[in-house]
């Protein structure tokens, strides 16, 4: 308990009030609160070190720029990653996906080309994947769920086919929190040779993430939903597609000589990142890292883990409360519904009562559509979440349900 | 009653409950419970907001120089906020109604309802409202 309010104190936003209640704040799954040392990295950096990177001779963009790239080295030593070079720097999960569909489509996939996708994917996993789709000729195929809302790992040998490309999986699903056995899908893809992407949005902020030992060809995450700064995350791409995969957004930074008629790009990361990147998100990047082997990814996932165990048997006691991915294999998200009652109108109350939850579709409409809802509510926890908190969360949802039946 | 008249027969009807949140929820809830409904017919796919979490359907009718509303909507509060808009706008004159400015939900307190999210789709609906009601002016 002294721990947790150590923890809490790190996090000034927490303390405050929303229509007169306590803020509980159970939206961690579209966005984590910073931490001061976050805040105030990024506040020194501007203060005592900005400057443009790379390419000053002056001292000032020296120091920056070796912020940079010790945030570089920060996140790859977090990742487990070899090379600090696999370790690109993006605006985020989005637009790493983006990157990556646009670069393969100039030198990888061709008309007729086939994407496995898994029903549970998030919009910004399937809408790069379709665009490349419609654009081009090429088709997705999409791996079902079974009951429990868990991947049916059984039916995807027969979604491969010799023209299947890639298999581009969520890590942890946003809206139901249910971790995808990643192991089982390595299996199936390397004895068809199939590169695999994964989503880690949703895992890399709740549970040890080993990209060695994964080894998958790429992998992508963003700051903000692990106690960073908007506007920033992660690329990594395997040794190969650190070579191969084509460039997509070229400009100022990428390039060892340009002339106008044949520019050669730069080696490694800087290939991957033109104009002038998003300095202090690195920063306050590598310092959210910092904050997170302070308290331990380990110590994190037990923790989450613990608030959803406690969350989820207070919630079956409601009998009007529907939980949907029920399994125990799961990060710190929980979504439901009340019987006969809209997820806004929860939502709404909710928020009146000082307790910020995230309704409607997730950004996940097929998988809406699989468990044949309009939309959920959906709580989901970060470290500095207790069980007090649910203990008011449970009582106001009571008042909620009986405000609205 | 003119739509001045009916705004403030709503502020006072709010007043009652003060500070009071949960009352005024309550009372929404009930206002959106007594929503005569859209008939079936009319809840089609071009009569509903899109882009929301709570979806609105909206009809717009021209009686004897009036425009009639019906509308409906499948979150409960939202239904409410549309059932109060309904009772304000609901069989006024065209030019009437494009000139109504709405304070009165400022003045109850429920101004969040309005705010530019797409989380319900109350604004869309009163900009349907009105340009419906621009469009019966000849």
């Amino acid at each position: 308990m002294k721990e947790q309010n150590k923890i809490r104190d790190q996090f000034p936003i927490l303390n405050q009030k929303i229509n007169g209640y306590d803020l509980v704040y159970f939206d961690n799954g579209a966005t984590s609160q910073k931490p001061l040392s976050v805040i105030e990295s990024i506040s020194d950096y501007y203060k005592n070190s900005n400057s443009n990177i790379h390419r000053g001779v002056h001292t000032l963009s020296r120091k920056a720029t070796e912020l940079f790239e010790q945030a570089r080295k920060t996140v790859a030593q977090h990742f487990n990653v070899k090379n600090d070079q696999q370790v690109i720097f993006t605006a985020g999960t989005t637009d790493s996906i983006n990157m990556v569909v646009q670069g393969l489509a100039k030198n990888y996939l061709q008309a007729g080309d086939e994407i496995i996708l898994s029903t549970y994917e998030h919009h910004s996993n399937i809408l790069p994947w379709q665009l490349w789709a419609e654009e081009n000729g090429g088709k997705l195929k999409v791996i079902s769920l079974l009951d429990d809302q868990t991947i049916d790992y059984a039916a995807i040998p027969a979604l491969i086919s010799s023209k299947t490309k890639l298999i581009a999986i969520t890590h942890v699903s946003n809206t139901l929190g249910l971790i995808t056995d990643l192991e089982k899908i390595k299996t199936i893809a390397q004895k068809n040779n199939i590169p695999v992407l994964v989503d880690g949005a949703q895992s890399a902020p709740h549970m040890p993430i080993d990209l060695q030992k994964l080894n998958v060809d790429f992998f992508v995450c963003s700051a903000h939903k692990m106690y960073g700064p908007t506007g920033i995350g992660l690329l990594y791409l395997s040794e190969k597609w650190l070579k191969d995969l084509a460039t997509s957004k070229p400009g100022g930074g990428t390039i060892k000589t340009v002339s106008f008629e044949k520019t050669e790009y730069a080696d490694g990361a800087l290939r991957f990142e033109p104009g002038t990147p998003n300095i202090s998100g690195a920063i306050g990047f590598a310092a959210a890292i910092d904050f997170v082997n302070l308290v331990g990814i380990n110590a994190i996932f037990d923790h989450e883990h613990e608030l959803v165990q406690y969350a989820q048997k207070k919630m079956s006691e409601i009998p009007e409360v529907i939980i949907y991915g029920k399994s125990n294999h799961k990060a710190g998200v929980i979504s439901f519904n009340v019987e006969g009652q809209h997820p806004f109108d929860v939502g709404t109350l909710l928020d009146k009562y000082g307790i910020a939850v995230r309704t409607g579709h997730h950004c996940t409409q097929p998988l809406m559509n699989c468990l044949n809802v309009q939309g959920t509510v959906r709580i989901s926890f970060a470290i500095y979440n207790t069980k007090e908190e649910i203990d008011i969360f449970i009582e106001k949802l009571v008042k909620v349900i009986k405000m609205l039946s | 009653m003119t739509i001045q008249e009916i705004e403030k027969e709503i502020v006072e009807e709010f007043d009652i409950f003060g500070d009071d949140w949960e009352g005024k929820y309550e009372h929404l809830i009930d206002l959106g419970k007594s929503l005569p409904l859209i008939k079936e017919e009319f809840k089609t796919e071009d009569r509903i907001i899109k882009g929301c979490q709570s979806r609105v359907w909206l009809n717009s009718e021209l009686k004897e120089g009036n425009v009639v509303y019906t509308a409906d909507a499948d979150a409960i509060i939202t239904k409410g906020m549309v059932a109060l808009m309904v009772r304000v706008l609901s069989n006024h004159k065209p030019e009437d109604i494009v000139k109504a400015d709405l304070k009165f939900v400022d003045t109850i307190g429920l101004k969040e309802h309005l705010s530019p999210t797409r989380a319900n789709g109350l604004v869309s609906m009163i900009n349907k409202m009105k340009a419906d009601a621009l469009a019966f002016i000849k």
